[in-house]
């Protein structure tokens, strides 16, 4: 099952934090700069798998990647496979492109409603929806929804 | 499409201009992301809630504006800070019409609240009426909000009509019911029990997407309870199956690879299902085979379902030519330059291990690259994978790596960890008990205060009892041993407190034992200890119980005792001491010196920490009081469980007759209290000690009972420990791993001159130079580790071994094709063909194929209904696994033509990447540095053994 997805950025400052079990405001800023300070002091080049049994208890491994400003992390428990966690991220990159075109750090944080309708078609309760429809409706919806906006601001 | 095109209407509507929201916005996040400082971001954050609370209050706030200020509530409390008085108006907007307000609403209120949170009971309405709605987002956004907000106690609200939408005609409205369902099933399994069937309804979903949900609450469910579930293993085969044909619409590909997420669910169910199954692992061989081939080892999630079915084969009943491809599978892990590739190859090369432990040899080289990689990570995982392939042979090396890695590591989560894996291997495997006290000094001196206390008492024990009955010199000399190393480590600063015990206690036990120390010595080094960590209490006590020892037994001995001035004094110290224990150690101590020495060798007898004690577990002795206090009127003991038992029964009837709900008043009058004298007595006369004292023989005698019991609990580990300590095992294997090392550094030479004695032709220098060319990658330092840590590793493997001693230095002189004339036949036999017998079962399986709806399942003309469905379970259980077997009884077959042993070094060898002549090097030096000479060279290796 997973536990928590977050964006922050490369300062540390969450973008988005999502728990699928409730956590109060302070341990949740707790986990998020616990996953930070353990994030930040990893050097270039290492894997991206992390157990991290300190924070969120036994049995517990965070995956994470690294985009431009961005780290997007998740946090799952063992009955899930790393690999494909990481490519769970990269779904979630590649559909948040397909949204914004050419996704940044400041669509994530001036759509914060689309970013978790987004997750939630990807992510539900702690599962991943399984099925992966690469046309999925939010996202398509998105998309269409994006397009003018991009188009404004260009 | 409609539906879409309505979202996006809504959508649009909200996201006019720049980013769709006001300046405010946008300013308040421009000057978060350029606050330079905690402090001036919470200033910001805190005049932001203030307008906002100012915002909310204000009467008719438009719907758009109170959808931002939602927005930035959300935002404000994702930031850290409490929003809790804008919770309400959340909850009102999830009872707007508007879809993209209402959609907002459900967002704010699964991000706020928790389904324990009071406001709950006022959306649970709201969601019962949305469920209901005829537009199925409306639907969605209710159930997504269904997932976070609702608990136990509410979850029957909202059931039957979560039951009746997984019939909804909308297939992702199905969907999300099925994952509220699973939902409330993690919540409350009793509250959802009758409906589980559904799930397996489900699975039978005209739409992939939703068969594919159904398969984690199954999952859940087979990993509770395997047994129910057998009769679906054909069925999961067979999806499966189909998703890697292809079968699925093409919008479920991910990368060039079909459902990948569904696979890697249904690898994981079988995984649980096959496990110890005969007949279900059967069904399942042949599409892992497929999957083998088929996955595309460059895309990351090819790779994702490669480790899946890895996992899979080693919890399924083991099939060699799986457990082959698994393994070649891991060596490309662990060939990769990606550290997430090697990660998973270490995991996978650790699950495989268990089923065929000589695996890991062939990869030796890769696990020592990967031990001393700079990502922690990976280090973590290799020494999870060192501690499940230990044994006697090479537990040396690895808890010496693993205590310096200890050492290197500032987190204590992950050092107490370590240290207690160290323990664990010490104490199983240790190869000598001069090693094992070593080790455990280490241990103790760099993560003491991490380690459970029990490790303590089972080196104490160790050190008191020694190897056992009859050898008594031997046990002297560890002892003194352990004393030489106490006495040098003991006046390093900072010693942690249990460690002090155990020097402590070791000392004062045996100290003097031996008679090279000198009793002042011993005294003098204790104060020492008691003066430098007079903080610390337990230790103190350790100390002087250690100093009373050793005074007692020189006052035994018939030797003058004279008190150190400093000891003097920190007896008179502790006389005044604001603990009772140190205070009554202190005084016994002063008592104990003005005794004479019979009464004093009475009191405590030397070395008498090992003496088996009687136990009277009935407490018979104290039979006569009872006795007395029996005929004076008191009454019998009744044990606890007996008394429970009587009041939970009478309970249980006096509701039976009245009907009484438990919290209702109780009008019967209470029994009277039952006097427990029995009891009593007996913890008045039985003194309950401390428990970490157990061991101190100064103790009165009664209280050893406790003690028996405490070691008892202990003993457990260490008896096997004693078993497997048998010395004579040890002492070969240990003086023999230097010398396969001195071997291994000579094995090249040895190898070339045994070729030009066989008439190949190859001049010994060839071999020399290759050896030297390849130098400079395999540092012989590595090699050296890799020979101690897989080296004495399999004596089983030894026909393997045999076989490439033979043919690998051939292999290292290269292009004589004469050198390999025997290997050739079996290469010819391409890897895929292994694994590819699975064609005609193929063929037979799709022709009756019943999942033929997932493929045509886009064709809206093909319905099906639930009552099919179930037919169709009962087709493929019948079917399926004759199919299969006749294949495995093949594959079976095949194996059993002794081919096995050619194939896998063919594979091995194919499977060495691009650089293959320089792996081939490698290869073959690993195996001179790590493997036996056994009989397949038996001239070359005689002269090198001698």
């Amino acid at each position: 099952m997973i536990k928590a997805v977050m964006m922050m950025n490369t300062q540390g400052k969450p973008r988005l934090a999502k728990f699928y079990d409730f956590m109060t405001v302070e341990k949740q800023q707790e986990l998020i700069r616990g996953v930070f300070s353990v994030l930040c002091s990893r050097p270039e080049n290492v894997s991206s798998f992390l157990e991290i049994d300190s924070l969120f208890g036994p049995d517990s491994r965070l995956v994470y990647k690294h985009y431009a400003t961005l780290y997007f992390v998740l946090v799952f428990d063992g009955s899930e496979n790393e690999l494909a966690m990481l490519d769970l991220i990269q779904v979630l990159v590649e559909t948040l492109d397909k949204c914004f075109s050419n996704v940044c750090e400041l669509d994530i944080v001036f759509n914060y409603s689309k970013m978790h309708a987004v997750l939630d078609e990807i992510v539900f309760g702690g599962q991943i929806r399984s099925c992966l429809k690469r046309d999925f409706t939010c996202p398509e919806v998105c998309f269409r929804v994006a397009r003018p906006i991009a188009s404004k601001l260009a | 499409m409609e539906q879409l095109k309505t979202i996006g209407r809504e959508l649009a509507m909200g996201s006019q201009g720049g980013f769709g929201q006001s300046k405010e916005f946008l300013d308040l996040v421009k000057s978060i992301g350029e606050a330079r400082s905690k402090a001036e971001e919470d200033r910001i954050v805190l005049s932001e809630i203030e307008i906002l609370k100012r915002r909310l209050l204000e009467p008719d706030v438009p719907k758009r504006k109170m959808k931002e200020y939602i927005i930035r509530l959300v935002y404000i409390e994702m930031l850290g800070h409490d929003a809790s008085f804008g919770y309400i108006h959340a909850v009102k907007m999830t009872h707007d019409d508007n879809l993209l307000l209402k959609r907002t609403g459900y967002l704010a209120v699964t991000l706020f609240l928790n389904e324990d949170h009071d406001l709950i009971i006022l959306i649970v309405n709201t969601i019962q009426k949305d469920l209901r709605s005829d537009n199925f987002l409306v639907v969605c956004a209710a159930l997504n909000a269904i997932c976070r907000l609702i608990n136990e106690e509410t979850i029957p609200a909202v059931l039957p009509q979560v039951v009746d939408l997984l019939n909804h005609q909308k297939e992702a409205v199905r969907k999300k019911a099925i994952m509220a369902l699973h939902r409330f099933h993690r919540k409350s399994p009793s509250s959802v029990s009758h409906l589980i069937s559904n799930f397996r309804k489900r699975l039978c979903d005209n739409d992939p997407g939703v068969m594919g949900a159904t398969l984690c609450p199954l999952f859940d469910l087979i990993s509770e309870d395997v047994t129910t579930y057998k009769d679906l293993v054909s069925s999961f085969v067979s999806i499966l199956k189909q998703v890697t044909e292809r079968r699925l619409p093409k919008s479920y590909d991910y990368h060039q690879m079909p459902a990948p997420f569904i696979q890697i669910k249904l690898l994981k169910i079988m995984a649980l299902l096959g496990s110890g199954d005969k007949s279900a692992s059967e069904i399942m061989y042949m599409v892992l085979g497929d999957l083998f081939r088929k996955c595309d080892s460059s895309t990351n999630i090819g790779n994702a379902i490669l480790y899946e079915c890895i996992r899979c084969i080693s919890s399924i009943l083991p099939s060699p030519k799986l457990l082959e491809a698994a393994a070649d599978a891991i060596s490309k892990f662990l060939k990769s330059d990606s550290h997430n590739l090697k990660y998973m190859g270490i995991d996978g090369l650790g699950r495989l291990i268990k089923i065929s432990p000589d695996i890991a040899e062939q990869h030796q080289l890769a696990v020592i690259d990967c031990l001393e990689d700079p990502d922690d990570t990976l280090k973590r995982k290799t020494f999870e994978l060192l501690y499940k392939m230990t044994k006697s042979s090479n537990v040396e090396v690895i808890v010496d790596r693993m205590i310096d890695y200890m050492i290197s590591i500032n987190d204590n989560h992950y050092k107490t960890e370590i240290a207690s894996r160290c323990v664990e291997l010490a104490e199983q495997f240790a190869p000598s008990n001069q090693w094992f006290i070593q080790t455990m000094n280490k241990v103790f001196e760099h993560a003491g205060d991490l380690v459970n206390i029990k490790v303590a008492h089972n080196l104490m024990r160790l050190i008191a009892e020694g190897f056992g009955e009859d050898d008594d010199d031997a046990d002297s000399k560890l002892r003194l041993s352990a004393v030489e190393s106490y006495l040098k480590i003991i006046s390093e600063p900072k010693l942690p407190s249990l460690f002090l015990q155990v020097i402590s206690w070791v000392l004062g036990e045996y100290g003097t034992a031996d008679g090279k120390y000198s009793a002042s010595y011993i005294s003098g080094k204790l104060c020492d200890v008691a003066d430098a960590y007079s903080s610390d209490e337990t230790v103190k006590g350790y100390a002087v119980s250690a100093l009373m020892k050793i005074y007692a037994f020189e006052i035994a001995s018939g030797r003058k005792v004279d008190v150190l001035p400093e000891c003097q004094s920190l007896i008179e110290e502790l006389l005044a001491s604001h603990s009772t224990d140190l205070q009554q150690r202190a005084y016994e101590l002063q008592a104990l010196l003005a005794l004479d020495a019979r009464a004093v060798e009475s009191i405590i007898p030397l070395d008498a920490s090992c003496e088996d004690i009687e136990v009277d577990k009935d407490l018979s002795f104290l039979n006569g009081y009872i006795q007395q206090a029996i005929e004076s009127g008191a009454q019998p003991y009744i044990s606890e469980r007996e008394r429970s038992g009587m009041f939970e029964t009478s309970d249980y009837h006096s509701q039976d007759h009245h009907e009484v709900p438990s919290h209702a008043l109780r009008f019967e009058a209470y029994e009277l209290p039952k006097p427990s004298v029995p009891q009593q007595a007996s913890t008045e006369l039985v003194p309950v000690p401390e428990p970490s004292y157990y061991s101190e023989p100064h103790q009165p005698i009664p209280t050893s009972l406790v003690s028996e019991r405490d070691s008892s609990e202990i003993k457990l580990r260490l008896d096997g420990v004693k078993q497997k300590w048998g010395r004579p095992n040890y002492q070969p294997t240990t003086s023999s791993s230097p010398n396969t090392s001195s071997i291994s550094q000579q094995a090249p030479n040895g190898t070339a001159t045994q070729h030009s004695d066989g008439g190949v032709g190859s001049s010994s220098s060839k071999p020399q130079s290759s050896y030297n060319s390849k130098k400079p990658e395999v540092d012989p330092e590595k090699q050296r580790l890799a020979a101690s840590l897989f080296g004495g590793s399999s004596s089983s493997r030894s026909d393997r071994k045999s076989s490439s001693g033979g043919h690998k230095p051939g292999k290292g002189t290269a292009n004589k094709p004469t050198t390999i004339p025997k290997e050739n036949p079996t290469p010819v036999q391409p890897p895929p063909d292994l694994l590819d017998l699975g064609e005609p079962t193929a063929t037979t399986v799709t022709t009756m194929d019943p999942f033929k709806e997932l493929e045509g399942l886009l064709d809206s003309s093909s319905s099906q209904d639930g009552g099919g469905s179930t037919d169709v379970m009962g087709l493929y259980s019948d079917a399926a696994p004759v199919t299969t077997t006749t294949s495995v009884d093949s594959l079976l077959s095949e194996l059993s033509d002794g081919s096995k042993g050619n194939s896998r070094t063919y594979q091995s060898q194919t499977s060495k990447g691009p650089n293959s002549k320089e792996a081939l090097e490698k290869d073959a030096l690993v195996r001179q540095m790590g493997v036996n000479p056994t009989s397949q060279n038996p001239t070359l290796f005689k002269d090198l053994l001698g």
